[in-house]
């Protein structure tokens, strides 16, 4: 071909809100080459894209951390928060009081939620608020260079030989315990798991708690380590296969239901979940909390949707507020006429 | 001695006040906690205010819910004096437990009334007592047993009424007031009320020289607490989102302001134009706070010295991320624990500069609840206006005793929302740079998140930040951002409520003060005149940081008082760093710190002795 006729570059891939894959980027990241937190940021933006979510209708949150930082690498066009270690939860209720219209993301490690973190984490749950919570759970602490979390499984070995002696707090058993209304885990190298769950998460309303582990290269992904590439290569355990249709795709995919349990979302979308090996029910809490246990027992890392309840109230939806936004309502809702001090006054006198 | 020690023991003045017996005076009931003493003690307290004599009442009461000793102290006062008098005259001992001492420490002279089989007559010759038989007289108006507990207190509303003149009219008054939605409680109540008051006519003699006669300085004033007056501010500044996690002696703010919030604030649509959340401490209701600042809203907590203590790690990221949100303190005994019931000015240091690094903090200083209404206004302006964390420095003496006021004002500005870029702002301008001094003042311009531009979003941190709120660890940029910030606080100054001149003449000797301490100083001020004949001016601040007033008082004195309610000389420490050099010499404490309120015998005599007359 000559040189005088280029190739015209094909326009764009756009989603249904006419915005390119592009316009979910974020800033360079800055973590190490590997870590999977980079992989969690990529399937974000995919996932944010393939839904159609307006950039400027969410909000990224963040606490303090290798995780923590990752907000700053994908989606630049929606406002973020890196809050104060292990604190993010409240920042984000604080956030959602003012605007329930906008959708909340929020990013957390193992040592910012199960450690310094637990505290909030656990009151979040209780709340049922809607919020996307997402754990780049890799067993230690990047930023200060390698020590164990709360997360850290018992007998995980560090790369300096320092053995785990306590056992790890299970974050997916505390948030089916606790009323979270969508419990997950999943695997930053399992591409096509995590997309599917977090597009799920967007079209949940409620609380979404999402369990990613996401091997730290540098200090967690060696031989005796149990949150290491190759560790979960062989004991990850996918608990059903997982596949979603968004509410957008009119799209009338047969199922056997005899095989595969179909969950209806808030927005209309459909998670399909086909059964495996094990029988799995993702409605019955008690069960649960059985099988996380017993697998967790026998060494295995179980994935999946392991809890979903799209009927359960959020916590705005106890609050009784308006559609409007309680941030945005203008003065003559938030300050009450002069006649309201007047009786106040007169009562008191 | 017991280990449980609860009592009032202070060194007693060397300076004895002039007694004047007509409206000025002080009454101290002795009781025990949880028997239903504050409803009759404000029951006297309002007939007296309904005589239209000058009163205040201070509850002295313990970290309990029942069987401690409690008091409250009633101060007429036919001058307006409404600080603590530490002396007094008219007692009502109630608690077996106390009663002794509590005869022991009044002042000769006093009266007592007491129940009969404490036999406190023996205790005296140079106090009158008045035995009364409570127990009978309850079980005559009382039928049903388990009341009785209750109900007596109301008999020795009675008894001081006859004794002190008081109309039994305004006591009937006040009992429909108080059980204003309870009719039968209310008749049941009075009943007693009478029963005293007859018990007393019938059996005593007048000898005791204290009584209360009707004057007119109350028209039209109204009774309430700080906290209440506070929420009632912060529901007219139109607050959105209000998180807090209960501490004594904040809680009855956030309890009063949920109440006006129910019965004020639902929209037309039935909806609730707020959200009040109980959070699980003190650690997520800031942060629930400042999220819900940084996304728009008008949001607050309220909060004692221990979850101030919690708050600093968050208030240091409202200070240097730039967020509004609005924190009341209302400041009770420390460190630690401390005593929790009791009052101080003794957050004011740790407040200044709350959280690591350099920061410094707007904090409103009101002194009475007229201000609390109006520094909660204030403080919602401020926190939006400067994008940043705004604190009111109440205390317990303001925030949970009551006190007389003229009504509150209606705001007459309306509700200014800050330096808020629009979407269509940002269409205009093509963006903007978070972290910019666009007009000079240091204060930057913001955008909420959900605002439909593509400009529009930004990434707030706590760490190392340039204009365009980027991450950066470059010295400049750094040193940048923090002369920025310290410029806002300079700007700040000229903002925030000036101080009042209380009182202003031609004396070499000033006294600065602020929060509850004005009450006492102000009396000092009239007891150093009259009785020692020291003229003082009077300088009473409202704000931190300070203004060009403050520097100029220091300047035009030889020597100014700070009086303040902590050990440590918390503004005058506040105050030096402030003034010139050749001007701290000047600054002298006056410092009280045993948990009651301060009283002006205790400053004039600090003042006299520093004097050296």
């Amino acid at each position: 071909m000559g040189a005088t006729t280029p190739t015209p570059t094909p326009a764009p891939k756009t989603n249904i809100v006419g915005l390119t894959v592009l316009d979910y980027r974020g800033g360079k990241s800055t973590l190490c080459a590997g870590c999977g937190h980079n992989a969690i940021s990529e399937r974000i933006i995919d996932a944010a894209f393939e839904m159609g979510v307006q950039p400027e209708g969410m909000v990224k949150l963040s606490g303090i951390g290798c995780s923590s930082k990752s907000p700053a690498y994908f989606m630049s066009r929606s406002h973020g928060f890196n809050a104060v270690h292990g604190r993010m939860p409240s920042v984000a209720s604080g956030v959602a009081l003012a605007n329930h219209k906008l959708m909340l993301l929020g990013v957390s490690g193992d040592g910012d939620t199960a450690s310094i973190g637990i505290g909030q984490f656990v009151h979040l749950m209780r709340r049922n608020l809607p919020l996307i919570y997402i754990i780049e759970d890799n067993g230690v602490y990047g930023l200060t260079k390698g020590q164990f979390s709360a997360t850290a499984d018992l007998g995980a070995k560090l790369k300096t030989g320092v053995i785990n002696e306590l056992p790890p707090i299970d974050t997916c058993a505390l948030a089916i315990q606790l009323g979270a209304t969508f419990v997950a885990r999943s695997f930053s190298g399992d591409k096509k798991q995590l997309l599917t769950l977090l597009k799920a998460a967007i079209a949940h309303r409620g609380t979404v708690m999402i369990d990613v582990i996401s091997p730290c290269v540098t200090f967690n992904d060696h031989e005796g380590s149990t949150k290491s590439y190759k560790y979960l290569k062989d004991h990850d355990e996918p608990v059903q296969d997982v596949s979603f249709i968004p509410s957008f795709q009119n799209i009338d995919v047969d199922y056997d239901p005899g095989t595969t349990a179909r969950v209806t979302m808030h927005d209309g979308s459909s998670l399909r979940l086909r059964k495996l090996e094990l029988d799995y029910d993702a409605t019955d809490k008690v069960n649960a909390l059985k099988v996380l246990a017993e697998a967790h027992d026998k060494g295995e890392i179980l994935t999946g949707v392991f809890y979903v309840n799209t009927k359960a109230p959020t916590f705005m939806d106890l609050l009784n507020v308006g559609d409007q936004p309680l941030g945005q309502l203008p003065e003559n809702l938030v300050r009450p006429p002069k006649k309201v001090l007047d009786e106040v006054m007169a009562e008191l006198q | 001695m017991a280990t449980l020690d609860v009592g009032l023991q202070e060194r007693a003045s060397q300076f004895s006040a002039e007694q004047r017996k007509v409206n000025d005076f002080s009454i101290q009931v002795a009781t025990v906690n949880g028997s239903g003493s504050q409803s009759a003690n404000t029951v006297l307290l309002r007939s007296i205010f309904q005589m239209g004599v000058p009163v205040s009442g201070k509850n002295l009461f313990p970290s309990n819910i029942a069987g401690l000793p409690t008091w409250y102290t009633i101060r007429a006062s036919k001058h307006g004096w409404v600080a603590r008098k530490k002396e007094i005259d008219f007692l009502v001992a109630m608690n077996a437990e106390t009663a002794q001492e509590d005869v022991m420490s009044l002042m000769p002279g006093a009266a007592c009334v007491y129940e009969e089989p404490l036999n406190l007559n023996q205790l005296r010759n140079d106090v009158t007592f008045y035995p009364v038989p409570f127990d009978k007289l309850v079980a005559q108006v009382c039928p049903e047993a388990k009341l009785r507990r209750l109900v007596k207190n109301m008999i020795y509303v009675g008894v001081v009424d006859y004794l002190l003149g008081i109309e039994l009219a305004e006591s009937e008054k006040a009992v429909a007031k108080q059980f204003a939605t309870k009719k039968k409680a209310a008749e049941l109540n009075m009943a007693a009320v009478r029963a005293g008051f007859d018990y007393a006519k019938a059996t005593f003699t007048k000898v005791d020289p204290y009584s209360i006669e009707r004057m007119n300085e109350n028209a039209g004033k109204i009774i309430i607490d700080g906290n209440a007056a506070a929420a009632l501010g912060c529901m007219f500044a139109g607050v959105t989102v209000v998180t807090w996690y209960p501490i004594t002696p904040s809680t009855s703010l956030v309890e009063s302001l949920i109440d006006y919030l129910k019965e004020y604030r639902i929209g037309p649509d039935g909806k609730a134009t707020f959200a009040v959340v109980q959070a699980e401490d003190e650690l997520a209701a800031i942060g629930m706070v400042l999220g819900a600042g940084w996304a728009g809203a008008r949001s607050m907590t309220s909060t004692s010295g221990p979850g101030i203590s919690l708050m600093g790690e968050f208030v240091g990221l409202g200070y240097y991320a730039e967020i509004p949100g609005v924190i009341f303190d209302i400041q009770r005994v420390g460190p630690s624990t401390g005593l929790p019931t009791r009052t101080m000015q003794g957050d004011i240091l740790s407040t200044a500069f709350l959280s690591h690094g350099d920061t410094k903090h707007i904090m409103l200083l009101p002194s009475s609840v007229a201000e609390c209404f109006t520094m909660a206004m204030d403080a919602f302006e401020l926190a939006e206006q400067f994008q940043t964390p705004v604190f009111v420095m109440s205390d317990l003496d303001l925030g949970m005793n009551n006190w007389m006021s003229k009504p509150f004002e209606y705001p007459g500005q309306p509700i200014h929302r800050g330096k808020v870029l629009s979407a269509d702002d940002l269409k205009r301008l093509g963006g903007f740079a978070r972290y910019q001094d666009v007009d000079g003042d240091g204060i930057p311009y913001r955008t909420v998140p959900g605002t439909q531009h593509t400009a529009a979003a930004y990434f707030t941190r706590g760490s190392g930040h340039n204009e365009k709120a980027q991450y950066s660890e470059r010295a400049d940029d750094y040193v940048h951002n923090m002369d920025r910030l310290a410029k806002k606080f300079d700007t700040a100054r000229r903002i925030v409520p000036a101080p009042v001149k209380e009182i202003s003449g031609t004396s070499t000797v000033g006294i600065i003060a602020y929060g509850t301490s004005h009450w006492a100083v102000m009396e000092a001020h009239d007891q150093l005149a009259k009785e020692c004949g020291v003229k003082t001016d009077y300088l009473r601040l409202r704000a931190y940081p300070f203004n060009q007033d403050v520097h100029e008082f220091i300047r035009n004195h030889d020597r100014v008082y700070v009086v303040e309610q902590n050990r440590d000389g918390q503004m005058h420490e506040l105050l030096k760093l402030d003034v010139a050099p050749d001007q701290v010499t000047k600054l002298r404490r006056v410092l009280h710190y045993n948990g009651l309120p301060i009283d002006a015998r205790s400053v004039t005599d600090e003042i006299i002795s520093q004097e050296g007359k």
